[in-house]
C-alpha cells in the first residue's frame, strides 16, 4: 500500500531508464538527503558530526569502492587500506607541491594516483582468481605499507614520520586544518560522497556495470559474449582503488587531521571488507548499512554493556564487547547472508503488500 | 670482484650477495638454517588452513587465533596448578568442545552458502575468539611453559668452513615435530577410514552424503585436527618467542605459504612453507639493507606471487577446471 508502483506509467524510454523510476524512491531519496544537508548539521552536536557522521560517510564511500570490486565484479580483494593510503599519500605530496592549487581538488584527484597503482597490483587478477587473488592483493596491501613506513618523501621527511594536514579554506571558511569546525567539514564529506554515489550508481545500472556484474558471474562466458576481460576487470580495479583513494584522502584530510601508516593496516582492509560482506555484495545500500553497522558497534557496544548495570572495568568491557561484534558477524551472516541490503528488498515486499499479506 | 663498477645498482643486487655468500659459508649455511626452522612452522599454520579447506572448502582465517588460543590455554591451565601434561591433555579436550562448538554454531546453519560467507563467518569467529581470549586469560604475553613439556633447550654448535653455526635445539625439536605431524596426517588421510571419508567429503560433498558420510561429523573431525596443529603450532611458536595475541599476526604470514602451495594440497604447505622460509630469510639478510630494513613483510607474498603467475592453483594444487 505505501510502495507500490501500480499506476506509474512510463511514456519515454528516458524515464524509464531514471535512477530512481518510481515516486516513493524520490521522494525518500529526497527526505533522506535533506535530512542529511539541513536536520543533522542544525541538530546534530559537534561530537556526533565529527565522532559518528564523517568517518561513517566516509567509510561508506571506502565500502562502494570494495563493493565495484568484489560484489560487482567478483574479484575478493584484501588491498583496500593500501589503496586508501596511496589515496591520502598522493593527496599530501600534491597539495604540498601545489599548494596554490584548492586541496579539495588534490582530494578528489589523488583518486587517479590511487587508481593508477590498483590497475599495476589488478594485473595478476587477470590469471588467479577466487581466494588466490585475495591473498595476492595482500601482497599489494603489505607492500604499500611497507612503503608508507619506509620512504620518507612521501611525508616531506616530517621527524614524526606522519601526515600533517596543511590548514586551507573554501570561501572563506576552513575545511582542513585544525580550524575547521566539524559543520565545515561535514558538509565538504557530504557533498563528495553523495556526488560519488551517484556517479557510482550510474555506473553500475550502465553498460560498465553490466559488463562486470557478466564477469563477476562467469567470466568465460563473459569473455565468449565479447567482454574483454583484460579492460574491464582492469577498469574495475581502478574506479575501486580510484573511490578507495578519495576515501583516504577524505580520512586523513577531513576526519583524522594528522595520520600515520597504521591507519591503512591490514585492519582497515577487513574492517571495510567486513562492511561490505555485512552489509550486501553488489549493492550501494549495502554499502552504507554495512559502514554504519561495523563502524558504529566498537561506538555503541561499551556504553550499552556499562548500561546494563554490571560494575565491569574498561578492560573487560573492550573485551566483551570484541565478543558480541564476532558474534554479531557469525549472526547476521546466518540470518541474511545476502547482507542487511536484503534486509530492505524484503520490508519493501512487506509494504507493497501491506495491510493484505500473503 | 667481478664488478666494474662496485657501486653500481645492477652490482648490488645481482652480484654482490652472490660474492658474499660464497665468501662466508658459515653466514650463508646459518642464514638457511633459520630460513628453514621459520618455514617450518609456517608450514604448520599453513597445514592447518588446508586440512580445513580441503575438507569443508572454507578458508579458515580463524586458525591464526586458534594456534594463541590453544597455547594460552596451556599457559593458563599449567599457572592454575594443573601438571603439564595433564594440562596438554585438557588443551586437547578444549579444542575438541571448541570444534564442537563452531560445527554447530557457525558451520551448519551456514551450509550451502558462498564461499565467500563463509570466511566472513570466520572473521566473526577470529573476533569472538580474541574478545574471549583476553577476556579468560588477559592480554599480557607469557612464557610457554617448555621445561615442564620436556622439550629441550639450548644451542648446539658445530665449526663450519672456518665459521660457527649455531643451532638451537629447541628449532630441532620443532623441525622433528613438524615432519612427524606431516607424516601421521599423511598416514591417517591415505590409511584410515576417516582419512578416506575426509577426502571424498574434499572431491565432493554431495557424493560424499549419498554414500552415507557424515558431513557433520567430517567437520569436527577437521576442525579437531586444525586445532590439534594449532595448539602443536601454538606451543612451537610459543617457546620461540612468547605466548601473546601478537602471534596471530603469523597466520597472515603463512597465506603466502599456502597460495604457494595449494590450498588443497599437504605436500604444497611444506614445500611453500620451507621456500618462502627460505626465501624470506636469505632476502633480508642479502638484498635487506638495498631497500632500507623490514621486506620481511611483503617479500613471501612477491614470491608467491611470481609462483602464482607460472602456476595460477599454486605448486601442488589440483588444475582448476573450468567449464562453460
Amino acid at each position: 500500500m505505501f510502495y507500490r508502483e501500480a499506476g506509474q506509467f512510463k511514456t519515454t524510454y528516458r524515464a524509464d531508464m531514471a535512477t530512481f523510476p518510481i515516486t516513493q524512491d524520490r521522494i525518500g531519496i529526497a527526505i533522506i538527503l535533506m535530512v542529511a544537508f539541513t536536520v543533522i548539521p542544525y541538530f546534530g552536536s559537534n561530537f556526533f558530526l565529527h565522532a559518528i557522521m564523517i568517518p561513517f560517510l566516509i567509510f561508506a564511500l571506502a565500502a562502494i569502492g570494495l563493493n565495484i570490486l568484489t560484489g560487482y565484479t567478483g574479484l575478493l580483494s584484501l588491498g583496500t587500506g593500501g589503496f586508501m593510503g596511496v589515496g591520502a599519500y598522493a593527496c599530501y605530496k600534491l597539495a604540498t607541491i601545489f599548494p596554490e592549487v584548492h586541496i579539495l581538488i588534490w582530494v578528489v584527484t589523488s583518486g587517479f594516483v590511487s587508481a593508477a597503482v590498483g590497475i599495476v597490483f589488478g594485473l595478476p587478477s587477470l590469471r588467479i582468481k577466487g581466494f588466490y587473488l585475495a591473498v595476492a592483493t595482500l601482497a599489494s596491501q603489505f607492500f604499500l605499507s611497507w612503503c608508507f613506513i619506509r620512504i620518507p618523501w612521501l611525508v616531506n621527511y616530517n621527524v614524526s614520520n606522519a601526515i600533517e594536514v596543511p590548514r586551507r579554506t573554501l570561501f572563506g571558511v576552513h575545511v582542513t586544518g585544525p580550524e575547521a569546525t566539524p559543520h565545515a567539514r561535514y558538509f565538504v564529506v557530504l557533498a563528495i560522497v553523495v556526488a560519488m554515489t551517484w556517479l557510482a550508481s550510474n555506473l553500475v545500472r550502465g553498460r560498465i556495470g553490466r559488463m562486470w556484474m557478466a564477469v563477476r558471474d562467469m567470466d568465460i562466458a563473459a569473455e565468449l559474449m565479447g567482454i574483454k576481460l583484460l579492460n574491464t576487470k582492469l577498469l574495475a580495479f581502478a574506479v575501486s582503488s580510484f573511490y578507495c583513494g578519495v576515501a583516504g584522502a577524505m580520512l586523513v584530510f577531513l576526519y583524522y587531521g594528522s595520520a600515520e601508516a597504521t591507519a591503512f593496516s591490514i585492519n582497515q582492509s577487513f574492517a571495510i571488507l567486513s562492511m561490505v560482506i555485512i552489509g550486501g555484495l553488489g549493492s550501494l545500500l549495502g554499502s552504507f548499512l554495512g559502514a554504519a553497522l561495523i563502524f558504529m558497534l566498537p561506538l555503541l557496544l561499551p556504553p550499552f554493556l556499562g548500561s546494563l548495570g554490571l560494575s565491569i572495568q574498561a578492560a573487560t568491557a573492550e573485551h566483551l564487547s570484541f565478543m558480541v561484534i564476532g558474534a554479531l558477524i557469525v549472526f547476521f551472516l546466518i540470518v541474511e547472508p545476502h547482507g542487511l541490503a536484503r534486509l530492505w528488498q524484503i520490508a519493501k515486499q512487506k509494504l507493497r503488500v501491506w495491510p493484505y499479506p500473503y | 670482484m667481478l664488478c666494474v663498477k662496485p657501486y653500481s645498482m645492477f652490482c648490488k643486487i645481482f652480484i654482490i650477495p652472490f660474492y658474499e655468500m660464497w665468501e662466508l659459508p658459515d653466514i650463508f649455511v646459518q642464514t638457511l638454517w633459520e630460513g628453514l626452522v621459520g618455514g617450518t612452522l609456517y608450514s604448520l599454520i599453513a597445514l592447518g588452513f588446508v586440512l580445513i579447506f580441503k575438507a569443508s572448502g572454507v578458508f579458515n582465517f580463524a586458525q591464526g587465533i586458534m594456534v594463541v588460543f590453544a597455547a594460552l590455554s596451556l599457559v593458563g591451565l599449567h599457572a592454575i596448578g594443573v601438571p603439564a601434561i595433564l594440562a596438554l591433555a585438557l588443551t586437547v579436550l578444549i579444542m575438541l568442545v571448541l570444534a564442537f562448538a563452531i560445527e554447530r554454531v557457525v558451520l551448519r546453519p551456514l551450509v550451502n552458502q558462498p564461499d565467500i560467507i563463509l570466511f566472513m563467518a570466520t572473521f566473526g569467529l577470529t573476533y569472538f575468539l580474541i574478545g574471549f581470549g583476553e577476556l579468560i586469560f588477559g592480554g599480557d604475553p607469557k612464557v610457554m611453559i617448555t621445561k615442564q613439556l620436556y622439550i629441550p633447550t639450548g644451542t648446539l654448535s658445530f665449526d663450519f668452513a672456518g665459521g660457527r653455526v649455531e643451532m638451537q635445539k629447541l628449532d630441532i625439536t620443532a623441525v622433528v615435530v613438524a615432519s612427524l605431524m606431516v607424516a601421521v596426517l599423511a598416514v591417517f588421510f591415505s590409511k584410515t577410514r576417516i582419512g578416506r571419508a575426509l577426502r571424498a567429503v574434499a572431491d565432493s560433498h554431495k557424493a560424499a552424503l549419498s554414500v552415507g558420510i557424515s558431513l557433520n561429523q567430517i567437520w569436527i573431525i577437521v576442525w579437531f585436527a586444525a586445532g590439534l596443529v594449532a595448539l602443536v603450532t601454538g606451543i612451537m611458536w610459543g617457546a620461540r618467542s612468547e605466548v601473546s595475541f601478537a602471534l596471530e599476526i603469523i597466520a597472515l604470514k603463512a597465506l603466502p605459504v599456502l597460495i604457494l602451495g595449494g590450498f588443497t594440497s599437504i605436500p604444497g604447505a611444506i614445500v611453500g612453507g620451507l621456500i618462502i622460509g627460505v626465501g624470506e630469510k636469505v632476502g633480508e639478510i642479502y638484498w635487506g639493507p638495498l631497500f632500507g630494513r623490514g621486506i620481511e613483510s611483503w617479500l613471501a607474498y612477491m614470491i608467491a606471487l611470481v609462483f602464482l603467475l607460472f602456476r595460477p592453483q599454486g605448486l601442488f594444487g589440483e588444475k582448476i577446471i573450468e567449464r562453460v
